[in-house]
């Protein structure tokens, strides 16, 4: 089973973010960056599926230079190839354009099943899959809790609100967006760190491909959301603030 | 040109999020200054559209097939499209639930055209909408405007706007219903009834406090701390969906819109960002308390007492005096 996982670099978790001065996006300089966390969970989903049905994975992902080192990432974690499809602007990119890179790149290989994260935590889309899946004339289905690869057909569950569930059948090959917390994540060890460099790494630009990186839809301004509830900011020593709190609790609040 | 929400319902029942949704187009509406048109979609659903049809809308459109009794992307978004192309409307809102997460971004490439998802307010610059969404989990928000021209499409965040903000008619709205092909053999998912996991629930809606750890606890081998904490307040111990993810608290403690939605006296978030998903679960509390590190921490939009502080600190502090007390 031949299975492609899109992943993307994003801001690192609890990052202090700044906003460019002409308010487009954040500014990149003293950030590190990570692999976005729904993610991590479809790349380790894919490299389970291979230990148990053989084949092969590779991950891809457009995004600017920088996201290399997600996409070595995944080599080391186990991913057997790599694919960059390298550009500046993937790093605001709207859903349309990096989809269609990802289609495009991922049409030259052949594949039973795609992988990506359900959403990323920078744009927060949460569709880059599902348009994918149209471009690439492919049934899809989201927010996977389990894949289940042993037949003709696909069996996965969705998850649903509330803590329900569904199950879907889909035929081969389709589109799946993988939800948080689907499985346990591994770590990269020395040793397919070191494998990973000898791993094959396809590195495109947009030309290669011909496709033209073109918004869709535009970010005008990126700001601080505005306080709509007052909140009382407690200050003190932590003993202060917590004797603060529990007299509030009780006396304005009344919840005590 | 006219705005037509998409409505939801599972078996004849509304998805809560429709009336939001209803609520965002009728104002849409105004100041785009056209007709407002309501999809209600599924089989055997016409009571549903009569119900809308006594709100302000100018027309309910009835997209009513048995290939529509259980939702499948590929049969709804064949109807969708006919409906498009029919109704011509020049703005397409949706709810944000999770079908829509699986349905409209499927709709809105295969007509070309780009989808806002997620949206917490909307207005109208130079005759064209302006949306404004949520970026890096809730911190930022940002003003989103679409390239073309229309139809464009976009889905309105939980909360974002009122249920009981919709407006009713002053006469009863005209139903269209409308004539759809859907070609079975299109349908390429085989979905499954909706279940629920068996699970020693333990129903967290009864609780009057709520002590809830977020990622900021760092270590499973930290909960005890704020099981104290929860222990000295009388109340339940939750937490939010990373947290759950990781087994360091069982899937039924979760809170938020895959977890339990709950609505106490007292909801003390510690270490929990605030990400729309836990929100929607909480939000209905009638004190929040935020403990979290960073000012910045979008929990504290919503928090009627905050602490910008290390958890670690303030936790054992807490304890100290509410054990005191007794
Ligand atoms: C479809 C879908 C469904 C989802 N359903 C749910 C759901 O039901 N429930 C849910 O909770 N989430 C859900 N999520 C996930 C949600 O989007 C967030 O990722 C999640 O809520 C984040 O959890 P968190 O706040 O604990 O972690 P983070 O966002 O990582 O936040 C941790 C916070 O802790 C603070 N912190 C760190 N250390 C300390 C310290 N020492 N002292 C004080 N503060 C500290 C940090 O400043 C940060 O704000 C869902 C997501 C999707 C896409």
């Amino acid at each position: 089973m031949n299975i492609l996982v899109c992943v993307k670099q994003v801001v690192a978790r609890d990052s202090v973010l700044r906003i460019d001065p002409d308010g487009k996006w954040i500014l990149d300089d003293g950030l590190t960056f990570e692999m976005n966390e729904p993610d991590t969970y479809a790349l380790e989903e894919a490299l389970r599926l291979k230990e148990k049905h053989g084949g092969e994975v590779i991950a891809v992902t457009a995004g600017p230079e920088r996201s290399a080192s997600t996409v070595r990432e995944a080599l080391a974690k186990g991913a057997d190839r790599g694919i960059h499809i390298e550009d500046e602007r993937f790093a605001e990119a709207d859903t349309f354009a990096t989809a269609q890179a990802l289609a495009a790149a991922i049409e030259k290989e052949p594949h039973d099943l795609i992988l990506t994260g359900l959403q990323s935590d920078d744009s927060g889309f949460g569709q880059t899959g599902v348009v994918l899946a149209e471009l690439l004339g492919l049934p899809h289905a989201t927010i996977i809790m389990e894949i289940d690869a042993s037949g003709n057909q696909l069996r996965c569950k969705r998850e649903l609100e509330a803590g329900w569930y569904q199950n879907v059948t889909l035929p081969k090959p389709a589109l799946l967006t993988i939800q948080s917390g689907i499985n346990k994540v591994r770590y990269a060890t020395l040793m397919g760190i070191k494998r990973a460099r000898r791993k094959p790494f396809t590195r495109y630009t947009p030309d290669d491909l011909g496709i033209a990186v073109t918004a869709r839809q535009r970010l005008q301004r990126l700001y601080q959301p505005q306080q709509t509830q007052q909140t009382e900011f407690l200050q003190g020593t932590s003993r202060e603030i917590s004797e603060q709190l529990v007299a509030k609790l009780r006396f304005e609040a009344r919840v005590l | 040109m006219s705005v037509l929400v998409v409505t939801e319902q599972q078996d004849g029942h509304w998805h809560r999020m429709s009336l939001e949704a209803i609520a965002a187009g009728q104002e849409a509406a105004r100041a785009l200054e056209c007709p407002f048109l309501v999809a209600v979609m599924g089989s055997n659903v016409s009571e549903l559209a009569a119900e809308v049809a006594a709100k302000r809308v100018s027309e309910v459109v009835l997209l009513d097939d048995p290939c529509l009794e259980q939702y499948t992307a590929d049969g709804f978004s064949q109807a969708l499209r006919q409906a498009i192309d029919q109704l011509q409307p020049a703005l397409v809102l949706f709810p944000h639930t999770y079908q829509v997460r699986d349905l409209a971004p499927k709709l809105a490439a295969s007509l070309g055209k780009p989808f806002v998802s997620d949206a917490i307010g909307m207005r109208v610059e130079n005759k064209r909408p302006v949306f404004v969404r949520q970026l890096f989990q809730g911190k930022l928000n940002g003003d989103v405007t679409m390239e073309d021209e229309g139809p464009h499409f976009a889905s309105v965040q939980s909360g974002a706007y009122r249920a009981d903000a919709v407006e009713d008619g002053a006469s009863t709205a005209a139903i269209r219903s409308l004539d759809l092909s859907i070609d079975a053999a299109g349908i390429r998912a085989t979905p499954q009834q909706p279940f629920r996991e068996a699970k020693d629930a333990v129903d967290l809606g009864a609780a009057e406090i709520i002590v809830s750890v977020g990622r900021g606890i760092q270590d499973p081998d930290n909960i005890p701390q704020a099981e104290a904490l929860a222990r000295a307040l009388g109340g339940e111990l939750a937490a939010s969906r990373p947290i759950c993810d990781n087994g360091w608290l069982p899937l039924d403690r979760q809170i938020g819109s895959s977890g339990q939605t709950v609505s106490p006296n007292l909801y003390l978030a510690l270490g929990i960002s605030g990400a729309i998903q836990h929100v929607v679960g909480m939000k209905g509390a009638k004190t929040i308390v935020a403990v979290n590190k960073d000012p910045g921490a979008p929990i504290f939009e919503i928090a009627d007492y905050g602490i910008v502080a290390d958890l670690f600190e303030i936790v054992p502090a807490l304890v100290e005096i509410l054990e005191a007390r007794e």
